[in-house]
């Protein structure tokens, strides 16, 4: 994937759905790229304003935990994002990024700080760290996971397929 | 090697042996969405280009987030799902039907061994009538909706077992938000969480629910319990299942990545404090927090045995001058026995404010959303920052007692006061 910047999260861990979009939007507006307006709102007021496509969202563990809502997903997709890199993901997020086609990724986090170039290369599973001249290791994406993204989700992977491909 | 409730539910759905850790393909018994789902899986439905649905009596809709419809933004949802599903031959439970963890037990959608996909974080409530239940986003949804199966990932099981007796004043949510608080939001990420002990054989069904109901607010895939002739009753009674019921047990040599206990006289009145549910502290030290608005009612604690006991401590009493308390029974049937045992009737002349069965304001679209600054102290399971449609609000978590018995006292109250 392409370098971009990173946007370290405060709070770090325990980053809820509530927290990436509020339950106030997800009934209000059902466009993805409007509801992206409003990503992290509640905990970094202006965060879509300050995010380029292909920038990197960088939290600690438990990332995504709460509801099942897939808005949450979409808006991190919608609004540019690259990937998530997180110490752990909660289940439900973890499922739903990989169904839309969104990529999440588990690594060391503690040594990306604010605004650092990265740079997450899937194939070699590492992520570089350019401004800090630094490798970090990430874990491996299951097998049908990695279909999914190169499918570009789960319903284009069954449009394709017309089942799942599972082990192949 | 033995196997877990969660290994033998997985194994059958699959048609092969399988164990934690292994991915495969299963099929669905039942799966659903509710309003606030839902759309998204109706559009990533027609995004597949299938015309049919797999089973349309194994899927329904709930509206129950956001019922009735405060804004024409949600009135436009409710009508695409109630227009698809007159064209797809599919069962919608509609505005003042309840809470879909409470109807879709209620409806006989449930049964021991049944693998269950819900859109909605809390579809793990069911666990506590052996099925393997567990919440799924819209996509995996509508996967789920097209194919009649979905792929799993084997979870690893923790086993915690609760055994005594629970003195008088503590409930079972009180020994969940204890359970979360000691364990953490990420204890139990990806396990089934398998619940044992004296203490749950003793207890009622409805407030088995309500450890289950929480079983995802410590990162689990899902809850089980065995089933016993508490739950059979409730299925053959309520659900009015007349075919054949196979409760699963798990093995005696199954394996558990964890196995932790709890000695049930040792929990307290508990409350979990803003902004997360394992930020849990006894209700006894958080006494004096002064609240604005007390709500009693979701699919965690919004069940007749729940309305029952906030009726124990209400009735005869006043709700505090100035604070707001709202009562939303979780299901039409609830609502219907609440008010023949006179619950109701307690509530409205303690000053509680009765709404339509559903979620009510606990995910923050209507009925009672704070101001700034406000506190609230809720029978929900959650307390996230913004929960109930204010980030600059704060959310208690506690038992329906203490709830209610904060409403009375117009601050976070220990609910032995009032028993």
């Amino acid at each position: 994937m392409k370098k971009g910047n990173s946007h370290v999260l405060k709070p770090f861990d325990n980053v809820n759905t509530d927290y990436i979009i509020s339950g106030r939007y997800k009934f209000k507006i059902s466009d993805m790229k409007e509801l992206a307006k409003y990503l992290f709102e509640d905990i970094s007021p202006g965060f879509y304003k300050k995010v380029r496509a292909g920038d990197y969202v960088v939290a600690g563990e438990n990332f995504g935990c709460g509801s099942s809502r897939e808005q949450a997903p979409w808006a991190i997709k919608e609004a540019g994002i690259s990937a998530v890199l997180a110490k752990s993901f909660a289940r439900i997020f973890f499922r739903n990024a990989f169904n839309i086609g969104l990529c999440v990724v588990q690594c060391d986090t503690s040594k990306i700080k604010d605004g650092d170039a990265i740079e997450l290369d899937l194939d070699r599973e590492t992520v570089i760290n350019h401004s800090k001249k630094l490798k970090i290791k990430t874990m491996p994406i299951p097998g049908l996971m990695r279909r999914f993204l190169r499918d570009g989700g789960v319903v284009e992977h069954f449009r394709k397929h017309g089942d799942f491909k599972i082990g192949q | 090697m033995g196997k877990t409730i969660a290994e033998k539910i997985l194994s059958a759905h699959a048609g092969r042996d399988l164990a934690a850790g292994d991915i495969a393909i299963c099929k669905i018994d039942f799966c659903f969405g509710q309003d606030g789902t839902s759309s998204l899986i109706i559009d990533s439905f027609r995004k597949s280009k299938k015309k049919k649905v797999f089973d349309p009596g194994k899927f329904c809709m709930v509206i129950d987030h956001s019922a009735p419809s405060p804004n024409t933004g949600v009135s436009e949802i409710h009508k695409k799902i109630r227009d698809f599903a007159k064209v797809t031959g599919v069962k919608v439970y509609d505005i003042g039907c309840g809470v879909c963890h409470v109807v879709i037990p209620e409806m006989g959608h449930v049964k021991p061994g049944s693998l269950i996909l819900g859109a909605d974080s809390h579809t793990c409530t069911y666990g506590a009538l052996n099925s393997l239940s567990t919440g799924v986003g819209s996509t995996d949804l509508a996967i789920a909706l097209i194919s009649g199966k979905n792929w799993f990932k084997v979870p690893e099981s923790v086993k915690i077992g609760i055994n005594g007796s629970l003195k008088k004043g503590v409930y079972s949510k009180d020994i969940i938000l204890h359970i979360i608080g000691d364990l953490g939001s990420n204890g139990c990420t990806y396990n089934s969480v398998e619940f044992h002990g004296s203490t749950l054989k003793r207890m009622s069904l409805d407030a088995r629910l309500t450890i289950t109901n929480m079983a995802v607010e410590m990162g689990a895939k899902c809850g089980m319990m065995e089933a016993d002739e508490k739950v059979l009753s409730f299925l053959r009674k309520t659900s009015k299942i007349r075919s054949k019921i196979t409760p699963v047990t798990a093995d005696k040599d199954a394996h558990y990545v964890k196995t932790v206990s709890y000695e049930a006289s040792k929990i307290e009145p508990m409350v979990a404090k803003p902004h997360t549910v394992d930020n849990v502290t006894r209700a006894a030290a958080a006494k004096n927090i002064k609240v604005n608005e007390a709500f009693i009612g979701t699919c965690t604690n919004g069940r007749l045995e729940d309305l029952k006991i906030a009726h124990s401590i209400l009735r005869g009493r006043k709700i505090h001058g100035g604070i707001r308390c709202i009562v939303a029974p979780a299901s039409a049937q609830i609502f219907k026995d609440a008010a023949n045992l006179g619950y109701i009737k307690t509530f409205i002349e303690a000053g509680c404010t009765v709404v339509a069965p559903g979620c009510g304001p606990c995910v923050g679209t209507h009925e009672g959303i704070l101001a700034n600054g406000e506190v609230a102290i809720s029978s929900a399971n959650r307390n996230f920052k913004g929960r109930m449609g204010n980030p600059n609000a704060y959310i208690y978590l506690a038992s329906p007692a203490t709830v209610a018995a904060s409403a009375i006292e117009g601050r976070i109250a220990d609910p032995r006061d009032h028993l």
